[in-house]
């Protein structure tokens, strides 16, 4: 992103120095050309890694990069000092003790993205003595450690990791992990039996079918009859037994669902094969039956396996929330903890700019926080001694003490992110439009099995036999069974590849198809963020604004300062009243910035600014006056600013078929505000949405029809659930993702428009594969009825079909296609 | 080719072997990242880091 910003800034600049001066770390162009000798560097972060790579002897790394045609990206450390992993709590909570006095313990790593950082981070251990293994894997993001604590502590190797660019953050939810992996490997371990099953009941099925054209002795006939048995019945009684638990579901809820007929077919060719083996005549189904139960589990093997990425990562970003809380301890030395063992009642810390960890009451300091996580409200909240604050809050300008009354999974935050998993499990799964097809198929293609036997028995039995065989093998629904996992699958991959995370193939289904599309505003529509709309007075004043509020660490504070420059003044004094502004001596003159009330304390505001602060309070602005030695000179307005790309991107939505609105839980001036900026056509605006409000309007419209939520806070967690599609995007509430259905990790809308279009060219590829099977299966199983293909040509025939299904799945471009 | 009667069971045998070890392998946890061993196997070579300057064509070092 910042890469797109400064590219044309640099091609600007080129005709003035000779030739373009680019970072040595991260390939990104150097603003103001080359400042010293050697290696340039954008930033003090790529500066850093380079100089340890270098002084660690780990210049490969770069060598390796190239090698590998890996993206470059700019370092960032986060210069935390992990204190907290090296208490004997987090050893309790987290590590594992080997026999040899070795700990090992696992953790999230931010950043990693290609082999060179697989490389460089395994390198860890032979750079730091006492560190025995660091292990990456690169899909989940996580490295394993394990290390000698005699010699070593884990925070000095969180911090080498962390100066390197990676910070890291203990794994949380465990338990799941491993249920998770449990299911994975046993899925895996049926696949390779079915595998191996149905490769050898292949080789005999083969041999039979020899036998049958050249003549073969009885009891070898027989032989390899019971041999194709043997081979078949692990493939039937276990690897199988999916399907049939999948049927029995279907049968219970009378739901058409895949399962069904392939579970049938399994069973009536098992059993007529196994009757044909002990009476030693007639055809065998055993190759056909095993090669289908492998390939079944390929394709579900491979949708697990992208769906697991996908809640892995979510998982994974809830790491990224507080897992420290910092506790006063009775002499008054504070300590760092891992918030598990903060025990109820403990006085807690949290400094300005931290996130609360707890649910308590403040009990010393006052300050405002930002709940916007918890309620969806943009505007700081004012808190003072005996006001009760919640974990996911922020707390915004000064530091306070809090009395822990809950923690963990006892937070406010916790139990909304419960209920609402809780939600989501009870919701009824879709079918898939494939699911649906392919069960009729197979029923149609049993029901004409048994009637050429029954047209054809007058030419004799095995004439009769041979043709349904023929029609079985040749029409085998393999390709069709395929046909959606192995598109899903690629679509969900390269999905991920573009920021999206898809937690199922049902969702993309959902998506392709025609709804409305309801926007929570706070973040997804606008940047999430205060910052300088409009300035309307003295500019010249601007550097004393800068001045005045660069010691606070309120918003609007924060984004008067982002907007203009100090110029080098600086404040010598400075007063910030809680819920005013402030009141500085800046180079001998007073300043004063803040509120209407705050001002006029001081000063006499004029009234054409007045109205100009009127004005923009109208559009939902907040009016911030400047007065300089008792002269009101200047309003500012501060607001949300709507995404630059928003229009296009709603436009582009609605040109799909969508319809959008708008349900947010901020006060409906702003809300009605920003949807006129916009200018799109909105079904409605909805300003002042509360949790349940928004969970009954999602519901309501559920009913009619499909509904995508767009949201990015806990607050609309339940109406995310709700929706047919919950979407959330990632923007500080971390929790909220393990309940959305598909998640961006990347802010801003052009994410949601890759979303929806990826999902349709998805369907697409899904239908053309059913279309291709459909119509290779009807034409070839035409000709295997009326005699014109034998078994053996048929059994050739059938992996055609599957391949053109496979092909067609990955070579598609689904999503990212633009790129 | 009475023979069959016993390499057929042999070959079954052989084959189960097979199956045995591919079990053991992911009840090992040897399959459960499919990712990064194909980069890990680039790196993991035993020489000594060079220093190398960014931008030389030293990508391939001779031994």
């Amino acid at each position: 992103m910042l890469a797109d910003v400064l590219a044309p800034l640099a091609q600007g600049r080129r005709s003035d120095t000779a030739a373009e001066v680019t970072c040595a770390h991260c390939g990104l162009p150097v603003l103001g050309g080359e400042r010293t000798d050697g290696p340039q560097f954008c930033c003090n972060g790529c500066a850093s890694v380079f100089a340890i790579l270098r002084e660690s002897g780990l210049e490969q790394y770069y060598t390796r990069r190239e090698e590998l045609g890996a993206e470059k990206r700019a370092a960032s450390a986060s210069g935390k000092h992990y204190d907290e992993l090296d208490q004997p709590e987090f050893e309790r909570l987290f590590c594992r003790r080997g026999e040899d006095g070795h700990l090992a313990t696992e953790l999230f790593l931010e950043n990693v993205h290609c082999g060179a950082c697989v490389w460089l981070v395994e390198k860890v251990s032979t750079v730091l003595a006492g560190v025995t293994e660091t292990r990456l894997d690169l899909s989940r993001s996580v490295v394993r450690v394990s290390w000698d604590p005699a010699k070593v502590k884990l925070s000095r190797i969180a911090r080498f990791l962390d100066s390197l660019g990676y910070p890291g953050h203990p794994l949380q939810g465990l338990d799941k992990e491993a249920i998770r992996r449990r299911e994975d490997r046993r899925l895996l371990i049926k696949m390779g039996i079915a595998g191996a099953c149905a490769g050898n009941a292949m080789l005999f099925a083969v041999t039979l079918y020899c036998g049958a054209f050249s003549g073969m002795e009885e009891s070898y006939v027989d032989l390899f009859r019971w041999g194709s048995v043997l081979v078949a019945l692990p493939s039937i009684l276990w690897c199988a037994t999916l399907f049939y638990r999948g049927a029995f579901a279907a049968v219970r809820t009378f739901t058409p669902h895949m399962d069904l007929p392939i579970s049938l077919g399994i069973v009536i060719g098992s059993v007529s094969g196994i009757v044909n083996t002990l009476h030693a005549q007639g055809e065998i189904f055993f190759d056909t039956i095993t090669m289908l139960v492998f390939l079944l589990l390929v394709g579900r093997w491979l949708q697990q396996r992208q769906q697991r990425l996908a809640d892995a990562a979510a998982d994974h970003l809830q790491a990224l929330a507080p897992s420290t809380a910092r506790v006063v301890n009775d002499d008054g030395s504070v300590r760092e903890v891992p918030v598990e063992t903060v025990a109820f009642g403990a006085l807690v810390e949290a400094r300005a700019g931290e996130h609360i960890a707890v649910d308590g009451i403040v009990v010393e300091g006052n300050s405002s926080i930002d709940v916007s996580l918890l309620t969806g409200e943009s505007v700081p909240v004012e808190v003072g001694p005996s006001a009760l604050v919640h974990a996911g809050a922020v707390n915004l300008s000064a530091p306070i003490r809090i009395r822990v009354q809950k923690t963990g999974h006892e937070t406010r935050l916790a139990q909304l992110v419960a209920a609402v998993a809780e939600a989501a499990n009870r919701r009824a799964p879709m079918v898939i439009l494939a699911n649906r097809l392919s069960g009729y198929f197979v029923a149609t293609v049993l029901t004409v099995a048994a009637l050429t036997v029954v047209f054809t028995w007058h030419q004799g039995s095995s004439v009769a036999i041979g043709r349904a065989v023929a029609l079985l093998v040749v029409t085998c629904p393999c390709a069709l069974g395929l046909a959606t996992p192995l598109a899903v699958s690629a679509a969900i991959g390269r999905a991920a590849h573009a920021g999206l995370m898809v937690k199922g193939g049902e969702f993309l289904e959902a998506l392709a198809r025609p709804g409305l599309i309801v926007f929570d505003k706070t973040g997804t529509l606008t940047q999430g963020k205060l910052s300088l709309v409009e300035f309307v007075g003295d500019v010249s004043v601007q550097p004393y604004i800068a001045a005045a509020e660069s010691g606070s660490a309120h918003p609007i504070a924060r984004a008067l300062c982002a907007a203009m420059v100090t110029r080098g003044i600086t404040a010598e004094s400075m007063k910030e009243t809680l819920g005013g502004g402030v009141t500085a001596l800046v180079a001998g003159k007073k300043v004063v910035v803040g509120s209407l009330s705050h001002v006029e304390h001081d000063a006499v505001v004029p009234s054409e600014l007045r109205t100009r602060g009127d004005e923009l309070g109208a559009r939902a602005l907040t009016p911030v006056f400047i007065a300089v030695d008792g002269d009101v000179c200047a309003v500012a307005g501060i607001g949300d600013p709507v995404r630059p790309e928003a229009r296009e991107s709603l436009e582009k939505l609605r040109s799909l078929g969508h319809r959008v609105s708008i349900l947010s839980g901020d006060q409906p001036a702003v809300v009605h505000a920003v949807a006129a900026q916009i200018g799109v056509a909105f079904v409605d605006v909805i300003g002042g949405a509360t949790p349940e409000g928004k969970l009954a309007f999602i519901e309501e419209h559920a009913k009619r029809g499909a509904v995508f939520m767009v949201g990015d806070g806990v607050n609309d967690a339940a109406a995310l659930s709700a929706a047919t599609v919950g979407i959330a995007v990632r923007g500080g509430a971390e929790a909220s993702l393990a309940a959305a259905d598909v998640f961006a990790t990347k802010s801003g809308l052009q994410p949601l428009v890759e979303l929806f279009e990826g999902s349709r060219r998805t369907l697409r590829v899904i239908r053309g594969n059913l279309t291709r099977s459909l119509v290779y299966n009807l034409s070839v199983g035409a000709l295997a009825a009326t005699g014109f293909v034998g078994p053996l040509l048929a059994a050739l025939l059938m992996p055609v079909s599957s391949i053109g299904v496979i092909t067609a799945s990955y070579r598609s471009r689904t999503f990212g296609a633009r790129k | 080719m009475t023979i069959l009667y016993v390499l057929i069971p042999l070959a079954l045998l052989l084959g189960a072997g097979a199956v045995v070890a591919f079990v053991w392998a992911v009840d090992s946890g040897q399959l459960d990242d499919m990712d990064t061993p194909p980069l890990r196997m680039l790196g993991d070579e035993d020489k000594a880091p060079e220093r190398v300057e960014r931008g030389t064509k030293s990508a391939h070092p001779s031994p």
